[in-house]
């Protein structure tokens, strides 16, 4: 018999202080009971003598300090799975919302999960073809990675987003993945636009969305990626899928946490967001990899729109420390109409070198790769100059690397929504336009390879 | 003597646990939090409360609940079985841990640091009836190919040895009684040692041997000495990490630390799985024959990556007493510096800068002081070093961060990784003109002996060309290059070659990971006695674009590649670039 008590004593913001408690433990799942009878679901932040800390997941509208009841049920948060979550639509708490039935659970998890011990991990390694060639070619998305799209407002992460989910496959099998999507307070248009493209696909079929919407509970935010990343776990490690997660936008996630932080009245980290955002941000992100024992693997790619485009922005800058990489959109080159707008000098991918190569991709391919990075860098840097001292004052030289960089994002970045390049038409392409250097310039390059792949006569334009 | 105390939990606050009842209990003391077993430490009494930090996660704890403290301060075993070993931040081998629990890291598990069933092969260096004293070596065991565990006599003992035997013993057999007036001391191959106190020593010295770490940037413009301290701060993306791993892998120390504190689970996982392939270049064995892991990753409790830098630095210390040079890495000290906020912010301390404790930089210097190249205990008085490397990971790159200052304080290299080298993929991505080390005069008659002669002068010639590089780019982006003289756009190409072709080292290559001292000297040499021709040639007539256009320059650029085994090559190399200026100039002269 679960024991109910009558004394909240105290309701601020998302919070509810709940006296003469006695058994409570830290971390528990609450049920708060409205005189209307409504049922609003919680966990205890913190218990402290005869007195409980409860944080509600749906927002404190309606409570009241007289009426309502508390039931402390002894237990974390937890999702019931099972192989029919695939193809299912559920809210932020893990509530059927497309109608159907509610999931027949086969377990029942708790969402914070347990840390993978690293012992038990196996290295990422198998390249995943996204077909698209910023990405394939230079920042290699590699099985198992955890890879974030640093984005700004506006810019097209959505279609990016959709486009790796709709596109990536193991190189080799051509086996697809199954994607989990979460969805932190986005907009509806936004949620749509997901759902409707992987009906478009087929896409559907292999996926489950976990989606919390703009005008959902804001706390809810702090379960939704929780329970993707729990759904996640037991496809990749106990049906062994390989699964790639989408968590947009995590910018929501955080601003959250900071909610829940201020009503708690902490002290504050930089900007308001607690200080220990970077532990709480691992505890997702760190939710991803291969397992030596299970053939799955978990490859995870949150969204982040950085405010004002500002990198150093705490949300950006703590993610980057704990992701493998990102991949940074770029509003200038939106504005020049480059899709995907990827800006790949500062974007970066640390599990690239583990992941391509002889067997595994091409064995030029990190040496293209290097110096395509190289000489687009020395391009942009010729181009600012430009702008000071004007065309006519460069090399012959810089004027090579001037053109390079501008046919580079034409040609190279630029990709249609629906074009699927195989990694060996871009390292193909890459070739073509290092044509455009003269030969010597190739130093990031084994002569043997220069040797054997560079290409004969070509027309770049 | 019983200090055991139960107490009883008043209050839960996610990894901080205060309990009552508690009045006997001493600050740092481990304690055993609740039926769950959870491994807690004091670290602050108020009359009878104390506060816990635990390092295990807390959630279904509660009030009512007992603590009970152990009556020790949080310590190590050392002994062997540490080699090759992957511990989490309190020492549990994460091995092990996967043999009881499975692929998760599951809570209330208790597995001692070192394995009580196998056996070691132990042979005495001493006999009955010799007088020892503390540090004096009883015996030693083969750990590992690349490392012979000294067993020493620990810390505040001494006396007759009354016997000792050699064979096959566990860490906890008795290997030799001693006697010390009217005490008898069983001797056995383990010793405990808090981590939060430094292990002594009878005296410490300056650093004079550099570390080499192949690392032609480290080495050649920034070294560190065995012994001495270094941070790498830098944002993310600009190479920290694989800095640390190149280090590990390559420095000359005999045995090697690597404290993944706070960072990512796959990074640890790459150390594990790379560390055994690869071949120490000294002695052809594998690497990981002398390297220990302390990996307590991001989603790991936080209170536990607190001590996982002290339970790093104090496994490096006893490795030093023996005698050897030891490099400790510690990835990243910031994340370390969070959790001590954390815990602080729980604790409602008033917080100092950026919400940091106001002790944290007497922190972060205790930490470095432990480095150092000392005597050891013992009447040998053998010599050990402890080097330690810390990766400081500042908000967004900026080095005003808390963390950073009081890092800058103490430590005496500074590598400085800068983002924008990164986005060029020159790495590793260590600003040569913001970078410092401050070792260059002890470890200056080193070089001169044990390298080259003009090393210094070569190093001094190659700093002041990019120096000079910096101040012409300045001018040129006002006026273009071609308003240089011939003279400065030769320093520019100079400076070109000696970024491109000397300090831009790639370390996934199989070859230029690693560069000896000698190919170090070598590959400096040619490209400044290329310029010194060039240099003289451009006095006598002829064109930078003559000299930029010779064959040999490709050469150069990729003099990197040139193995260990042929570096007369590099000889060759240099007649030919000093040749080919020479040609010039004597064409030049033959036209007049």
């Amino acid at each position: 018999m679960v024991k109910e008590y009558r004394t909240i004593r105290e309701i601020v913001g998302p919070l509810v202080l709940v006296g003469e408690t006695s058994g409570v433990k830290y971390d528990e799942l609450v049920e708060l009971e409205l005189p209307s009878g409504e049922i609003r679901r919680g966990k205890t932040l913190e218990v402290s003598g005869d007195t409980a800390l409860v944080q509600l997941f749906e927002g404190a509208t309606g409570v009241n300090v007289s009426n309502c009841k508390v039931r402390f049920l002894g237990r974390g948060l937890e999702l019931g799975v099972s192989r029919d979550v695939l193809g299912r639509v559920f809210d932020g708490m893990g509530r059927p919302i497309d109608g159907g039935p509610s999931v027949i659970p086969e377990k029942r998890l708790n969402i914070n999960g347990s840390p993978i011990n690293p012992y038990a991990r196996a290295y990422p390694s198998e390249f995943i073809q996204t077909g698209i060639s910023a990405i394939d070619g230079l920042n290699t998305l590699v099985r198992g990675q955890k890879l974030p799209i640093f984005s700004g407002f506006g810019l097209p992460h959505p279609e990016l987003a959709a486009q790796i989910a709709r596109q990536a496959t193991v190189r080799g099998t051509g086996e697809q993945f199954a994607v989990v999507f979460g969805a932190m307070g986005i907009t509806f248009e936004e949620a749509e636009y997901f759902i409707s493209d992987f009906k478009r696909t087929g896409a559907i079929d292999r996926a489950v969305l976990f989606v919390n919407l703009a005008n959902d509970p804001a706390i809810e935010r702090i379960a939704a990626p929780r329970m993707a990343l729990t759904a996640a776990e037991y496809l990749a490690f106990d049906l062994n899928m390989h699964v790639l997660v989408i968590l947009t936008d995590m910018t929501n996630y955080c601003e959250a946490l900071r909610e829940i932080s201020a009503a708690r009245k902490e002290v504050p980290g930089r900007r308001g967001y607690p200080g220990y955002l970077y532990t709480d941000l691992s505890t997702v992100y760190e939710r991803a990899g291969r397992l030596k024992t299970s053939s799955g693997s978990i490859t995870q790619i949150p969204v982040i729109s950085m405010p004002e485009d500002d990198k150093t922005h705490p949300i950006p800058d703590l993610t980057g420390y704990i992701t493998e990489g990102q991949i940074i959109l770029d509003r200038p080159l939106h504005r020049k109409g480059i899709y995907p707008p990827i800006n790949v000098l500062p974007s970066l991918s640390r599990l690239r070198d583990k992941g391509i190569g002889r067997g595994k991709t091409r064995e030029d391919h990190a040496d293209v790769s290097n110096q395509l990075f190289a000489a687009y860098a020395r391009g942009k840097e010729v181009q600012e100059l430009a702008v000071i001292l004007g065309e006519a004052a460069l090399s012959k030289e810089d004027k090579a690397f001037y053109k390079f960089a501008d046919v580079f994002e034409d040609k190279f970045v630029r990709q249609g929504h629906d074009e699927n390049r195989t990694i060996e038409e871009t390292i193909e392409l890459g070739w073509r336009l290092l044509t455009l250097l003269p030969k010597s310039e190739l130093k990031r390059i084994r002569q043997e390879y220069i040797d054997k792949y560079y290409p004969e006569k070509v027309e770049v334009s | 003597m019983n200090r055991e105390t139960k107490g009883t939990i008043i209050k839960v606050s996610g990894p901080l646990v205060v309990a009552e009842g508690m009045t006997n209990a001493r600050m740092y003391d481990v304690v055993r939090v609740s039926e769950k077993n959870l491994v807690g430490e004091i670290i602050e009494l108020r009359g009878n409360k104390a506060s816990i930090q635990v390092y295990e996660d807390t959630q279904g704890l509660g009030p009512g609940e007992p603590v009970e403290t152990t009556g020790q301060p949080l310590s190590v075993e050392l002994g062997p079985g540490m080699i090759e070993a992957i511990y989490d931040g309190v020492q549990r081998p994460l091995d092990a841990i996967m043999g009881l629990a499975g692929n998760l890291i599951t809570r209330g598990l208790y597995v001692p640091g070192l394995n009580r069933e196998k056996k070691w092969n132990f042979q005495p260096k001493v006999k009955a009836g010799d007088r020892v004293v503390a540090g004096d070596i009883l015996g030693t065991v083969q750990e590992t190919t690349l490392v012979e565990h000294r067993i020493m006599v620990p810390p505040g003992m001494q006396g007759e040895i009354v016997s000792i035997e050699p064979g096959s013993f566990t860490v906890t057999d008795v290997i030799a009684e001693l006697r010390d007036g009217e005490k008898t001391h069983h001797l056995t191959m383990m010793q405990r040692w808090p981590v939060r106190k430094a292990r002594p020593y009878k005296e410490k010295l300056m650093p004079i041997i550099p570390l080499i770490t192949g690392q032609r940037v480290i080495d050649a413009l920034f070294p560190i000495g065995k012994g001495g301290t270094a941070c790498v701060p830098g944002p993310f993306g600009a190479g920290k990490t694989v800095v640390q791993h190149q280090l590990a892998k390559w420095a000359d120390a005999e045995i090697v630390v690597f404290v993944g504190c706070g960072e990512r689970g796959n990074e640890m996982t790459d150390v594990l799985l790379e560390f055994p392939e690869l071949k120490d270049p000294r002695s052809g064995e594998p690497l990981m024959k002398r390297t220990i892991l302390v990996a307590n990753t991001s989603n790991m409790p936080v209170a536990a990556r607190e001590a996982s830098m002290y339970t790093g630095i104090t496994m490096a210390e006893y490795f030093r007493d023996m005698g050897y040079s030891v490099a400790i890495m510690a990835d990243s000290t910031s994340r370390w510096a969070e959790a001590l906020r954390e815990m602080s912010g729980r604790l409602e301390e008033m917080p100092g800068e950026e919400g940091y404790p106001a002790y944290l930089p007497t922190r972060i210097a205790e930490y470095y002081e432990r480095a150092g190249r000392v005597v050891c205990l013992g009447s040998d008085n053998r010599i050990g070093a402890v080097s330690a490397i810390g990766a400081v990971s500042p908000p967004g790159g900026d080095l005003s961060d808390p963390v950073v200052q009081a890092t800058l304080k103490v430590v005496k290299v500074f590598w400085s990784l800068e983002d924008k080298l990164a986005y060029e993929r020159h790495f590793p991505a260590i600003n040569w003109l913001t970078s410092y080390s401050l070792y260059h005069d002890h470890l200056r008659s080193f070089f001169e002996q044990e390298v080259a002669a003009d090393w210094t002068n070569l190093r001094l010639e190659a700093m002041a060309l990019l120096q000079k590089e910096a101040e012409l780019k300045e001018i040129a982006r006002l006026v273009g290059l071609d308003a240089l003289s011939p003279s400065d756009r030769l320093v520019l190409e100079t400076a070109r070659s000696i970024r491109e072709d000397f300090l831009h080292q790639n370390a996934f290559h199989e070859i230029d990971s690693y560069a000896s001292f000698s190919k170090q000297y070598k590959m400096l040499m040619i490209i400044m006695h290329f310029h010194r021709a060039s240099v003289e040639a451009l006095g006598q007539d002829t064109s930078i674009e003559e000299i930029a256009r010779l064959p040999v320059r490709e050469e150069i650029g990729r003099m990197r590649y040139i193995g260990e085994q042929e570096l007369d090559k590099l000889e060759s190399l240099r007649k030919r670039a000093v040749e080919q200026v020479k040609a010039l100039t004597e064409k030049a002269e033959a036209e007049v």
